[in-house]
């Protein structure tokens, strides 16, 4: 549970986090918070796309692509 | 936008709303009957639709909201669903009732729209949609429990089988009549007094009274679009208002701007408790198993690549035979025409060669765009679309452009038109622009009678099938590559650049199903047909006109005194021809012609190229007409190609020349791709951004267009020889 914090965006293909409170300023986390990713909700990174951006992650059972820029809105603890 | 029949009072109105992928558009499909686009690529209902739907009696007028995540407006497509729900669009009531459709296997997140669709106060109905699909997984949704806490009623459906119609009709006679309304969010004390501090600021300022829905929007929104609505008064300054309305809340222990989406999902949870049952041991599905593959950095770029290869040569290689026996229907009846009219010359001239050949020259491009439109609409249906936007964001993102310009451009491959209407899904309003103003660089499917009559004519016996289908396939990339650059050069000079988010959901795959598919190659079909059988057609005989007149006997009489001992067959085809020189047309192509001399345009071609700006379709016709104008009609007339490769120059420095060759027909290929020489497309644009940028598309494109001919020309005469 003592997983060490990053971005959402610094996660490798298969790894898993958990969302932090992190900051809603930025727009990106604020379409993602309407979507259901709220702090505590467990993402996975499952896909990188063919020029390392976007990224494909997971979470309550939906995938979603998004840019590596607005995944670095989203603070995570690592998880295994 | 659809235009709405005036309602009656006596017809009631009802919103569809829900998250895209949620099968919304087919649900709207059986309710109303009236078909429209179903794809899997979210957002793709951009267009407001409407349709009447008999409810259990009652007349209802269903409105199809285009599909939203959220009311927070932050996208076009939003904003529409927002204004429509409070009634802010101009002639649009606030609806009697709202279905809002929830996709089965994603409840929790589906209903975060159902909320705040309550939060307005309108009437509801839950449609528990796909629960099949949901089922299969594993998921069940106890839908009379959830009905029971959420207080409106859940109807299960299966909206491809019509599961579930019944059951819904009553429930919205049921909704409406009892104004049945969802259970609200519990709103902390903190919330409500921001929301009485907002209030009363606004009313201080003269502001018309808000719902207390409203408000909340206001207060929970970084930029809410309700305050624009609302009326303003001009130089008021709303931002110490709402700055001093989230210290409230901020005081109160929430971040402002994620207090919502916490409060709204703790309600839902709470709602949904028991209501829902997950499998114990979720297993791996279909959708993941592909997506492993086909969003691979490699193997998904790969198999792109050859996926868009793959279409093109078909539209070539499938679409052919069809292709040969439409024109060989269009010369038989010709052929059984013509002899009728023989006692009115001008009369038989209008009608086999401006009527008869105007249309035939473009029915017979008809195969390929049911084929191109079978690629389009499979690759929608199963959801590549989406993994397509995925594998390609990258490529366009540098430029101002996002993955969600895909399909716009994709799509702009068949049309322009429809493409331009798919950019609402874009959020970004400058990447959306940006979209808008490339868009018709695409190859669209008016030019590819061009490709396919020049590269069937030169480029096929020169080189062989293989180099056609390859040369085929790189025309279709000339308007990609050149869009690329103009994108960035718009961002850069023009807009200034400034990223937006780009959240793109991958909806599961799913098997598309046949019937939707034909019936959007049939749609699409009887569009062109009807551009067909209306403004090409029109535009035929204007140019029939153009090209048949003057007709002074003189000229008839000069060239029989010049060649008297020619056999009169001869003399017919040289009188038709001095007759074409004099022409309007003719005239205004040799005025304009030194403009097109450096791409090597003579005037015929040059008449083609002014002819269609209206419509691109129409330089077949048009070329048609000054070619087979005044000569017999017989089986052989009918082929344009030969005709064109047996032309020559008759005058000038390069007389005695084919005014046709290899580096002509791509320099005229060339022109065409890049021109935007479709008035229906200038029209949509100013309508999706305004008359200036619509003007400026058409004023840099056709700039690019001639520039792009007098570079292959000029090029492709070095190498090939011209």
């Amino acid at each position: 549970m003592n997983g060490a914090t990053c971005s959402l965006s610094a996660l490798r293909i298969g790894e898993r986090g958990r969302v932090l409170p992190g900051s809603p300023e930025h727009p990106a986390f604020q379409r993602l918070l309407a979507m259901g990713l709220l702090p505590g909700t467990s993402v996975q990174v499952v896909q990188v796309a063919p020029l390392g951006d976007p990224v494909e992650i997971e979470f309550n059972g939906m995938r979603l692509g998004l840019r590596k820029a607005d995944a670095a809105s989203v603070e995570v603890e690592r998880a295994d | 936008m659809a235009k709405t029949p005036p309602v009656s009072a006596s017809v009631l109105r009802v919103a569809l709303v829900g998250n895209p992928n949620t099968g919304k558009t087919t649900l709207f499909n059986r309710l109303t009957g009236a078909r429209q686009k179903i794809g899997n690529y979210p957002g793709v209902t951009v267009e407001k639709k409407s349709g009447a739907w008999e409810c259990g009696g009652r007349r209802v007028e269903l409105v199809d909201l285009p599909g939203a995540y959220s009311l927070a407006a932050s996208s076009p497509d939003e904003r529409v669903a927002f204004d429509f729900l409070t009634g802010h669009l101009a002639g649009e009531p606030a609806p009697d009732a709202v279905i809002c459709v929830v996709d089965a296997s994603n409840l929790v997140r589906n209903l975060f729209l159902a909320s705040q669709v309550a939060d307005l106060g309108l009437p509801l109905v839950v449609v528990l949609n796909m629960s099949d699909a949901a089922e299969k997984s594993g998921i069940r949704v106890d839908a009379h429990l959830l009905s029971r806490r959420l207080g409106v009623p859940v109807i299960r459906t299966v909206a491809t089988k019509g599961e579930g119609i019944d059951a819904l009709e009553k429930a919205v006679n049921r909704a409406v009549d009892e104004r049945v309304c969802m259970a609200q969010v519990p709103w902390p004390e903190a919330v409500n007094r921001a929301v009485a501090y907002v209030r009363d600021g606004l009313e201080k300022e003269g502001v018309r009274r808000l719902a207390d829905g409203e408000l909340r929007r206001v207060l929970f929104d970084r930029q809410s679009a309700v305050l624009d609505r609302a009326g303003v008064p001009a130089g008021f300054e709303s931002a110490p208002l709402l700055s001093a309305s989230r210290d409230i809340l901020t005081a109160a222990g929430f971040q402002s701007l994620s207090a919502e989406a916490l409060l709204r999902y703790e309600h839902i949870g709470h709602l949904t408790a028991g209501a829902i049952d997950f499998p114990e041991k979720r297993r791996r599905s279909w959708t993941e198993r592909i997506d492993t593959v086909l969003t691979h950095r490699v193997w998904g770029l790969v198999i792109f690549v050859a996926m868009m290869f793959v279409v093109f040569q078909s539209i070539y290689s499938w679409a052919g035979p069809f292709m040969g026996w439409i024109e060989e229907a269009v010369a038989f009846v010709q052929g059984q025409v013509a002899p009728f009219l023989a006692p009115w010359p001008v009369l038989q001239s209008l009608v086999v060669d401006g009527v008869i050949g105007g249309v035939g020259g473009v029915v017979v491009f008809l195969p390929q765009i049911l084929v191109l439109f079978f690629f389009i609409s499979l690759l929608e249906d199963t959801g590549y679309m989406a993994r397509g936007a995925f594998l390609m964001d990258k490529v366009f993102g540098w430029c101002g452009l996002n993955g969600k310009s895909f399909v716009p451009m994709l799509s702009s491959y068949a049309c322009a038109i429809p493409g331009i209407l798919a950019t609402r899904t874009i959020e970004d309003p400058r990447a959306r622009l940006t979209t808008i103003l490339v868009s018709p660089l695409m190859s669209c499917s008016a030019r590819l009678p061009v490709y396919v009559l020049m590269i069937g004519a030169f480029i096929e016996p020169s080189y062989g099938s293989a180099a056609a289908g390859f040369s085929l396939f790189a025309m279709h990339f000339v308007g990609l590559v050149v869009a690329v650059p103009v994108a960035w050069a718009l961002n850069r000079f023009l807009l200034g650049t400034r990223p937006q988010p780009f959240l793109l959901e991958m909806p599961p795959y799913r098997v598309p199903r046949l019937r939707d598919i034909l019936w959007r190659m049939w749609e699409r079909a009887r569009e062109f047909l009807l551009r067909a059988g209306t403004i090409i057609v029109a535009m035929a005989i204007i140019i029939w006109a153009l090209v048949y007149f003057p007709r002074p006997e003189s000229v008839r009489e000069k060239v029989e005194a010049a060649a008297a001992f020619e056999t009169p067959d001869v003399l017919e085809k040289r009188v038709a021809a001095a007759y074409i020189e004099q022409s309007y047309l003719a005239r205004a192509g040799r005025f304009v012609q030194p403009v097109f001399a450096p791409s090597g345009f003579d005037w015929k071609i040059t008449v083609g190229v002014l002819a269609s700006f209206p419509a691109r379709e129409v330089i077949i016709a048009t070329l048609g007409t000054i070619y087979g104008i005044g000569s017999e009609v017989d089986e052989e007339s009918g082929d344009l190609r030969k005709i064109l490769a047996a032309d020559r120059w008759g005058e000038g420095p390069r007389a005695g020349q084919h005014v046709f060759s290899v580096p002509v027909a791509l320099a005229i290929m060339v022109f065409f791709a890049l021109c935007l020489q479709c008035g229906a497309t200038v029209a949509v644009m100013a309508k999706e951004s305004n008359w200036g940028w619509a003007v400026f598309a058409f004023l840099y494109m056709t700039f690019l267009a001639w520039g792009g001919a007098v570079l292959t020309y000029q090029v492709g005469a070095r190498f090939l020889g011209s």
